[in-house]
C-alpha cells in the first residue's frame, strides 16, 4: 500500500513542470535572463517586491499582472527557439522604460 | 463635383513637430458644404495645426541638459508662423515624472507657462503616461481637464484618446464605448483626426510601442473613411498605414529614440552640443530653401459609397 501512493505521488511530483522565479522591483527583472528549453513545459512565477508590474511577452504568451502579495504565473510550452525579451508594461516610474528582461529558449 | 476634391489634409514637417493644413476644395458645391455644416455643425474652411509631442518637462539627463530649450524653441517658431495655426495639439508627456512631493504640479505649471506663450488661440492635450500613469491621471485633470474627449473644428471631427491612464498601454472597455458613441453621430464621410499618445498598432511591443486595445478602437474607427491619427511616446517621426487609417509620429522636444529597425536597443541617441536640437526636428529653418514637397495618398477610400468622400493627402515637408 505504501509503495502505491509513494508511486503516486512521485507520478504527480513528474508531472508539475519546472518553476523559474523572477523578482520584479523597479525597475529591473531579477534574474535578467532565463534560458528555457524548445518544448519544455515551464511555469514562469514573478513576484512583485514593491508595486504593481507587468510581465509581458507577446510572442511567447506571457501576460501577466504582478501584484504584490499574489501569486502571479503563467505556464508555458515555447514552441520556437530564440530571444525574446519581456517587458514591464505598467508604468512604474522614471526607470520604467528599461525594465525588461531576456527569454532565450534553445533547441 | 469630384467629391474627393472636397476636403484635403496636407502636413509639413516644421521639425518642431507636425504643422499640417486641411483645405477644402473652395469649388465645392454649396448644397455639400450645407450637409457637412448639418452632420457636424461646422462649415469645412481652411485652416493649419501643429502638433508637438513628448516635452518632458523637468527631464534632467544626458540625453538632453537642454531642459526646455527645444520646447521653447518650437513655440517661438510656432509663433513665428504666418497664418497662425489654428490649432496646437499636444500628443503627451508634457512633463517628466518626479518623486519628490510636489514637484509634477510645478512641472506642469511650468509647462503650461511655456504653451502659454502660443499666439494660437486653440491649444488641446492628451496625457501621456509620463504625465498620468502613476497616478490614473488626477493630476493631469487638474491642470488640463478629461484626457479623452472630442470637438469639431472647421468640418473635421478631432478625438482625443488616453492610452495612458491606467498604466498599462490600454485605452479601455469604457473609453472604447465612448467612442463608438462618439462616433455614431457622424457620418462615415466626415473626416476624423485622432489624437493620442501611444501608438494605436503594435509598432514596436518589446519597446512598448504599442496600445493593447489599439486594433478595437481602430475598429471602430474602420467605417470612417478619412481617418488620420497623430500620436507621439516613440520621439521619432513615423508613418504606418493600416487598413483605413494613416498613422503619424511627431518627433519629441526633448531627446530622440533610434529606428526601431536598426538596433535592438531602446536608448536615446546621444545629445550633440554642436547641434542641440539635431533628431529633434529643430532644424534651422531658412526661407531661402523651398519647402521639398512629397505628397503621400492618407486613404485608399475613394468612393467608398457613402453621401461624400474626401481625399486626404500628406504633404511632407522637411525645413
Amino acid at each position: 500500500m505504501m509503495q502505491f501512493l509513494l508511486t503516486i505521488v512521485l507520478a504527480v511530483a513528474a508531472a508539475q513542470p519546472r518553476v523559474v522565479e523572477i523578482a520584479a522591483k523597479k525597475f529591473a527583472f531579477t534574474p535578467d535572463s532565463i534560458t528555457l528549453e524548445r518544448g519544455e513545459t515551464v511555469t514562469i512565477r514573478v513576484t512583485s517586491q514593491d508595486r504593481d508590474h507587468g510581465f509581458l511577452q507577446k510572442e511567447l504568451g506571457v501576460d501577466l499582472d504582478v501584484e504584490p502579495d499574489r501569486v502571479n504565473e503563467v505556464t508555458i510550452t515555447p514552441q520556437s527557439a530564440g530571444h525574446f525579451v519581456a517587458i514591464c508594461d505598467d508604468f512604474c516610474g522614471s526607470g520604467h522604460g528599461n525594465m525588461k528582461m531576456t527569454i532565450t529558449v534553445v533547441d | 463635383m469630384n467629391r474627393r476634391d472636397f476636403l484635403k489634409i496636407s502636413g509639413a514637417s516644421l521639425g518642431a513637430g507636425a504643422l499640417i493644413s486641411v483645405a477644402p476644395a473652395m469649388r465645392a458645391h454649396a448644397g455639400v458644404r450645407d450637409w457637412f455644416r448639418r452632420k457636424n455643425g461646422e462649415e469645412p474652411a481652411p485652416f493649419t495645426l501643429v502638433q508637438l509631442s513628448d516635452a518632458h518637462v523637468g527631464f534632467s539627463g544626458p540625453p538632453n541638459p537642454t531642459g526646455t530649450k527645444a520646447f521653447e524653441h518650437a513655440i517661438d517658431m510656432i509663433n513665428g508662423l504666418d497664418p497662425q495655426p489654428e490649432l496646437v495639439l499636444f500628443t503627451g508627456d508634457l512633463t517628466h515624472e518626479s518623486d519628490t512631493p510636489g514637484e509634477n504640479a510645478r512641472r506642469m505649471r511650468t509647462f503650461q507657462s511655456i504653451a502659454g506663450r502660443l499666439r494660437a488661440k486653440k491649444v488641446m492635450h492628451v496625457p501621456g503616461e509620463h504625465d498620468a500613469a502613476l497616478d490614473g491621471g488626477a493630476l493631469y485633470r487638474q491642470f488640463f481637464g478629461e484626457a479623452h474627449y472630442s470637438f469639431d473644428h472647421r468640418g473635421v471631427h478631432f478625438v482625443a484618446l488616453d492610452n495612458v491612464s491606467r498604466g498599462k498601454p490600454v485605452v479601455g472597455a469604457e473609453q472604447l464605448d465612448w467612442l463608438k458613441r462618439d462616433l455614431a453621430r457622424y457620418s462615415t464621410a466626415t473626416p476624423v483626426i485622432v489624437f493620442t499618445h501611444r501608438p494605436l498598432f503594435d509598432l514596436r511591443p518589446d519597446w512598448e510601442w504599442f496600445t493593447r486595445d489599439g486594433a478595437d478602437v481602430l475598429t471602430a474607427l474602420a467605417p470612417y473613411e478619412n481617418v488620420t491619427v497623430l500620436y507621439g511616446h516613440i520621439h521619432r517621426h513615423d508613418v504606418h498605414h493600416t487598413d483605413r487609417a494613416t498613422h503619424y509620429a511627431s518627433r519629441s522636444l526633448i531627446f530622440a529614440f533610434p529606428d526601431p529597425t536598426s538596433t535592438a536597443e531602446k536608448k536615446p541617441l546621444a545629445f550633440d552640443p554642436a547641434e542641440p536640437f539635431r533628431n529633434l526636428g529643430l532644424q534651422r529653418v531658412s526661407n531661402r530653401r523651398p519647402l521639398q514637397v512629397d505628397d503621400v495618398e492618407l486613404t485608399l477610400t475613394e468612393f467608398g459609397g457613402t453621401d461624400g468622400a474626401q481625399q486626404i493627402s500628406k504633404t511632407g515637408a522637411f525645413l
